[in-house]
């Protein structure tokens, strides 16, 4: 039982992540690596500012804010320097680690006993793992209350129709530039989010921790679509997050039979690789990455 | 109203691939104007097209929209004078957003974008309306997502969707090329109405010569890159198809050649 807890946790925590990771690459219909260094930039920037004394409060949004200028900067890389979507993420992934080192100043800042979102949970009686799942759940309603919102205004409309058809809502005057740099800054703001949360969680930022973030994501956004269907925005928005959960959910009853820890991004990669062998599933996502590596631009010949 | 001054346009130049599809067309398009464009195999003419709705910078030349020159303008901005309908019906609309949604996108266009809601109960009711005029019934199906429509459907509802406000220009490449005859029919009839009711300014480039010259006020043929013949609304009344293919062969120095062509 606490098995599950435990997992219901964690997936509700990373929820917020997968959510991210759905708007860049199902809305917007491109493949974005940012994900891998601005996931560790969400904890490594809160993790910062909670050691220096600022507010929990407070450093959590400053993630927000760190992730959406990462999304600024590969979106701008896409958009105006024409770099395919796949090739501008890894740029700015990469980049993102020295500034990830440079805002930690080491490679891992432990929280020891500073306060956090968390243990302000906790202290009202709490237990560690229910804190968590109240704080993921507030989180994760939320982000996915603020998203139908937005994706039910004039601007979400033309967002999602930029990932649908850049041809026609080029055609219907709106620049898609501008609306790309728009969806991916939200993208990771939400994924920097996450990982603030998450570092709040495990009490600690590390370098690495954002390795196999893109993983973890498809293959939540891919269970939970083919489990939980994807009617409309909230629907698909709410299949996510339970995606995450269902996720997490595997992976214990994986690590419970057996294989350990570490084998956690092996066992990642493996069940996106099933899911990926069921060929409607294939299609969808293999369509995606062509997308992503061809530029952005639209003819018609 | 629109006018194209020796448009050069040559794709991947300086490359072995270098291909000079526009070869100075010139066209001067009046206020009202229904031009038919017919021609060969890659004459130019979807080229054309994509030259005046700023798919891409022409290589030399000059577009003017209501004596502003538009040469340089992105596809976004001229959108705002332009509407189209596309050959492949996919192309029109969002596939996995709602015909509504669609609906109310291209209500919205040349506004800015802000963050209020996207659609109104009052624009509800007027696409109803709109869409009840179609004779498609698709006036029940607001909330369908555009991927379930047929091509046909699809079609009109890009045709509605590039008149609303009336646009400066309207241009159709072959847009009921994709349909059966039946659907095609129709299609190509709505075109008709909504041009006539609008008094729309339309461009539509057809395989279909009878259709060529039963709609519209003038045709331009096009062969390799030019404009070879420019036909007038009085010298166009009285043309049958074998007419115009003589016209052809004898501008051109050779038959008609299009796959698609229909000739009947
Ligand atoms: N983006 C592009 N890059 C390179 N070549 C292109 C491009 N667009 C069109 N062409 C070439 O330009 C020529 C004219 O093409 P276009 O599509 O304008 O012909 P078309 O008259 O519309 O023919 P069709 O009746 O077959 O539709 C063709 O040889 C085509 O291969
Ligand atoms: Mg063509």
């Amino acid at each position: 039982m606490s098995l599950f807890i435990n997992a219901g946790a964690q997936g509700l925590l990373w929820a917020v992540m997968a959510i991210g990771v759905y708007i860049t690459y199902r809305i917007l219909d491109i493949a974005d690596l940012t994900a891998e260094g601005c996931f560790t930039l969400g904890a490594a920037v809160t993790c910062r500012l909670i050691t220096g004394g600022v507010s929990p409060l407070v450093s959590t949004v400053a993630a927000l804010g760190a992730g959406l200028v990462a999304g600024l900067v590969t979106g701008v890389l896409h958009t105006k320097f024409k770099i395919p979507a796949l090739l501008a993420g890894i740029l700015t992934m990469t980049a993102l680690w020295s500034v990830n080192l440079r805002v930690m100043g080491k490679s891992n800042i432990p929280l020891l006993k500073k306060g956090t979102l968390l243990t302000m949970l906790s202290d009202m009686g709490l237990e560690k793992d229910v804190a968590a799942i109240v704080a993921g759940l507030i989180l994760t309603v939320l982000v996915i209350a603020f998203l139908w919102w937005f994706f039910n205004t004039e601007t979400g409309y033309v967002i999602r129709a930029t990932g649908d058809n850049k041809n026609m809502i080029s055609a219907q005057g709106v620049d898609t530039n501008k609306t790309i740099i728009i969806g991916v800054m939200l993208g990771n703001g939400l994924i920097a989010l996450s990982a603030s949360l998450v570092a709040q969680y495990n009490s600690f930022a590390d370098i690495s921790m954002g390795i196999g973030t893109i993983v973890i994501g498809l293959a939540s956004v891919i269970i939970g679509e083919v489990v939980f269907g994807k009617r409309n925005i909230l629907h698909s928005l709410i299949a996510v997050a339970l995606g995450s959960v269902l996720y997490r959910i595997i992976i214990a009853i994986v690590l419970k039979l057996g294989l350990r820890a570490d084998d956690m991004k092996l066992i990642s990669a493996v069940m996106l690789v099933i899911a990926l062998c069921f060929p409607g599933v294939r299609d969808m996502v293999t369509k995606n990455l062509k997308n992503s590596v061809k530029r952005g631009g639209s003819q018609n010949a | 109203m629109l006018k194209l001054s020796e448009v050069h346009q040559i794709f991947e130049q300086g490359t072995i691939n270098e291909k000079h599809v526009l070869k100075g067309i010139d066209l001067d398009v009046e206020q009202g104007d229904f031009i038919t464009i017919i021609g060969g195999n890659g004459a130019g003419k979807s080229t054309m097209l994509n030259a005046i709705a700023g798919n891409f910078v022409i290589t030399s030349g000059k577009i003017e929209i209501d004596n502003t020159d538009v040469t340089r303008m992105p596809v976004y901005k001229r959108a705002k004078h332009i509407g189209r309908v596309f050959q492949d019906p996919r192309m029109g609309t969002a596939t996995d957003m709602t015909i509504e949604e669609n609906l109310a996108i291209a209500y919205r266009r040349g506004k800015p974008r802000t963050l209020k809601w996207g659609i109104t109960n009052k624009e509800r009711d007027y696409f109803r309306e709109v869409l009840s005029q179609l004779d498609l019934g698709l006036e029940n199906r607001l909330k369908d997502k555009t991927r379930f429509l047929s091509g046909g459907q699809r079609q009109a509802l890009t045709l509605l969707m590039a008149s609303f406000h009336h646009p400066k220009i309207l241009l159709l490449d072959e847009h009921t090329a994709a349909l059966d005859p039946k659907t095609a029919a129709k299609v190509l009839e709505l075109t008709v109405k909504i041009v006539g009711e609008n008094k729309l300014t339309a461009m539509m480039v057809t395989h279909n010569m009878r259709d060529a010259l039963r709609v519209g006020n003038r045709l331009i043929m096009m062969n390799k890159g030019n404009c070879i013949l420019n036909i007038n609304a009085e010298e166009k009344k009285g043309l049958d198809v074998p007419d115009l293919l003589n016209m052809f062969e004898k501008a051109s120095g050779e038959k008609m050649e299009n796959d698609r062509m229909l000739l009947d």
